[in-house]
């Protein structure tokens, strides 16, 4: 870096705007995973304290493990947000791919078709979804927010996958062509590799939204068996009681799962977002 | 061995028609190579004889048999493209073996071909290497490698030397002219680079806007030019093309090579000054705004003094003048 860009105000500036920023950012969650740790007086006498061996208690963490299902309804989360990640990966990836490879009629309205589910919120049509999930009897099942999550991730997936099937180069495609590799060997072992980086990123942008959903998981699996860890936290919230200790704790370990994708993510997730501005 | 024919192969993306009709014969062993500017359809015909786009319309024919409705696998081809494009997730040794694994080859014939061929292009300290850890040069010769292993009936060069820095082109170039003349196989070259077309080619092909403009030897093309194109996108620096009606002559335009002009301070058939002169050693470059002809370029062997500014007289070789016609055609 040239020196004429780095004076000192310059970068004092600089940084006092990201810690700001940061400070926002995280405040809220810190706050949550501080208070997770306190006791009920603890959280309410001073909610902004971290804990003191006074206030430190461990009651939020033990009632929820406790409770018992618990355990159950984290399964029930990892199993549908890995499932429907694999899913938009899979056939996002593919549609991409055909989108961005083979010229034929109609491809390019077929792109617009597809991102279309961008614009348009999936919640419009709940009432539709649970009238076909009730039809089909899968209310009540994972399959059936499986089902949903991977419909709702899908048009993201394929735009932005579709902008970076086309950044992968037409010779080695061919290359693979003239040394007798079917497509499907083209896809899964030339081009998915060196999209790596933009899977990562719309892995990130497909998962979270998934973890962290209310709606669905209220109206389509609210049962004991199928319900997700946001869908259990819930049980705490009364309308007269809320146990403040025990949603606390359930918050900070249903933070722990996206976190820990998110940092195996993030290296490839850095790399899709600069690609093509930073070569 | 390795004959292609080309039969009235036209080829039209939507409404843009790229290829023309093109009807070429090759012969067994002969290393010709596909010349003209960019746009000019070249790389369409490569691949279309690689079988990666399908012909509007025409038959391509190697040795004998019509593979229009063949797969680029089934066609005994083998390609090297432009960007390498080796297959970043395998080493050097499986990047060449892939094609004759695909086909079914024992692994102890594959062992040998790759032996034979990473021999002939010095290739094995780089066996176990991934392409990510070879410079330009070495990816290229590995892609070269790939394509010789598959033993095919027809070479294809898509541009192979264009990433390659100038020192480097020399030298793969050497190397793929000795290639071409130890396996003796059928080779063909897509260049824009009229050197590359003239230091390797046996035949040239210049295309132009999807049509064929002449097909030739090197010396062919640069002698006897068919027409006007070819006349000025062989031979560097560019012909001079002097207006006819200029200087008194009955044909459309006047074509003389700047290598066929001679210059003199005092006396000379076009009086004209100096605008630029470019000194390169071995030759000297001289840009005259003449009085009759207009600006043209004269190439001088060895080292000749001019001063921008300066007034010189240029005489053509009427010998080496082409005279061309209003259609573009040469004036017999």
């Amino acid at each position: 870096m040239s020196t004429a860009t780095r004076s000192l105000p310059r970068t004092v500036g600089a940084h006092a705007i990201l810690l700001t920023y940061t400070a926002i950012a995280l405040f809220p969650v810190i706050l949550v995973i501080m208070n997770s740790f306190k006791s009920r007086a603890g959280i309410f006498g001073a909610p902004l304290t971290p804990p003191t061996p006074k206030t430190f208690d461990l009651i939020g963490y033990t009632t929820v493990i406790g409770q018992g299902d618990f355990i159950h309804y984290f399964q029930n989360s990892l199993v549908v947000t890995v499932a429907s990640l694999f899913f938009v990966l899979l056939f996002g990836a593919m549609a991409a791919f055909a989108l961005s490879e083979y010229r034929f009629r109609g491809n390019s309205l077929m792109g617009l078709y597809l991102a279309l589910g961008i614009m348009i919120p999936i919640r419009l049509g709940t009432v539709a979804i649970l009238q076909l999930m009730v039809a089909s009897g899968l209310v009540n099942t994972l399959t059936a927010l499986i089902l949903v999550y991977t419909a709702q991730g899908l048009p993201l997936a394929v735009f932005i996958l579709s902008e970076f099937m086309k950044q992968v180069s037409d010779d080695l495609k061919n290359a693979g062509r003239i040394d007798g590799l079917s497509e499907y060997t083209i896809f899964f072992r030339l081009v998915l590799p060196l999209v790596r980086p933009s899977m990562a990123t719309v892995a990130v942008f497909t998962m979270i939204p998934i973890w962290n959903d209310l709606w669905f998981p209220l109206i389509l699996a609210p049962s004991e068996e199928t319900k997700t860890v946001t869908l259990g936290a819930q049980l705490f919230l009364g309308q007269f009681v809320t146990n403040w200790n025990a949603i606390l704790a359930a918050l900070s370990l249903a933070i722990m799962p996206v976190l820990i994708l998110y940092v195996i993510f993030s290296r490839q997730l850095i790399r899709g977002i600069t690609s093509g501005a930073v070569k | 061995m390795g004959s292609l024919k080309i039969e009235n192969v036209k080829k039209a993306f939507g409404p843009v028609e790229v290829l023309k009709g093109i009807n070429l014969e090759v012969t067994d062993g002969e290393f010709v190579v596909f010349v003209g500017p960019s746009g000019c359809g070249k790389s369409t015909l490569l691949r279309v004889i690689a079988g990666l786009e399908d012909s509007t319309s025409g038959r391509v024919v190697i040795d004998g048999e019509d593979v229009s409705a063949t797969p680029p696998a089934k066609r005994g081809i083998a390609m090297v493209f432009q960007t390498y494009a080796l297959y970043p997730h395998l080493t050097v040794k499986n990047n060449m073996g892939l094609g004759l694994k695909q086909a079914g080859t024992p692994t102890a014939e594959i062992e040998r071909r790759i032996g034979i061929a990473s021999s002939m292009l010095s290739l094995e300290p780089y066996l176990e290497r991934r392409p990510a850890e070879l410079s330009g040069g070495q990816r290229q010769r590995v892609a070269i490698g790939r394509a010789v292993v598959r033993e095919p009936k027809l070479f294809l060069f898509d541009e192979p030397l264009s990433n390659l820095d100038a020192a480097l082109r020399v030298n793969t170039r050497l190397e793929i002219a000795q290639l071409h003349r130890r396996l003796k196989a059928t080779m063909i070259y897509v260049t824009h680079d009229q050197v590359e077309a003239m230091t390797l080619a046996d035949k040239i092909v210049v295309l132009n806007a999807g049509r064929i403009e002449q097909i030739g030897g090197p010396m062919e093309l640069y002698n006897s030019p068919a027409n006007e194109f070819v006349a000025g996108f062989i031979g560097s620096p560019k012909m001079n093309f002097i207006d006819g009606a200029r200087l008194g002559e009955t044909a459309k335009t006047i074509g003389v090579r700047p290598e066929h002009l001679t210059v003199d301070p005092k006396s000379g058939s076009w009086k004209g000054t100096v605008v630029h002169a470019e000194h390169l050693g071995a030759d000297t470059n001289l840009y005259l705004d003449c009085e009759k002809a207009g600006l043209i370029t004269v190439r001088i062997f060895g080292v000749y003094d001019a001063e921008p500014g300066a007034t010189l007289y240029a005489t053509p070789d009427p010998a080496k003048t082409y005279r061309f016609g209003a259609d573009g055609k040469v004036l017999k």
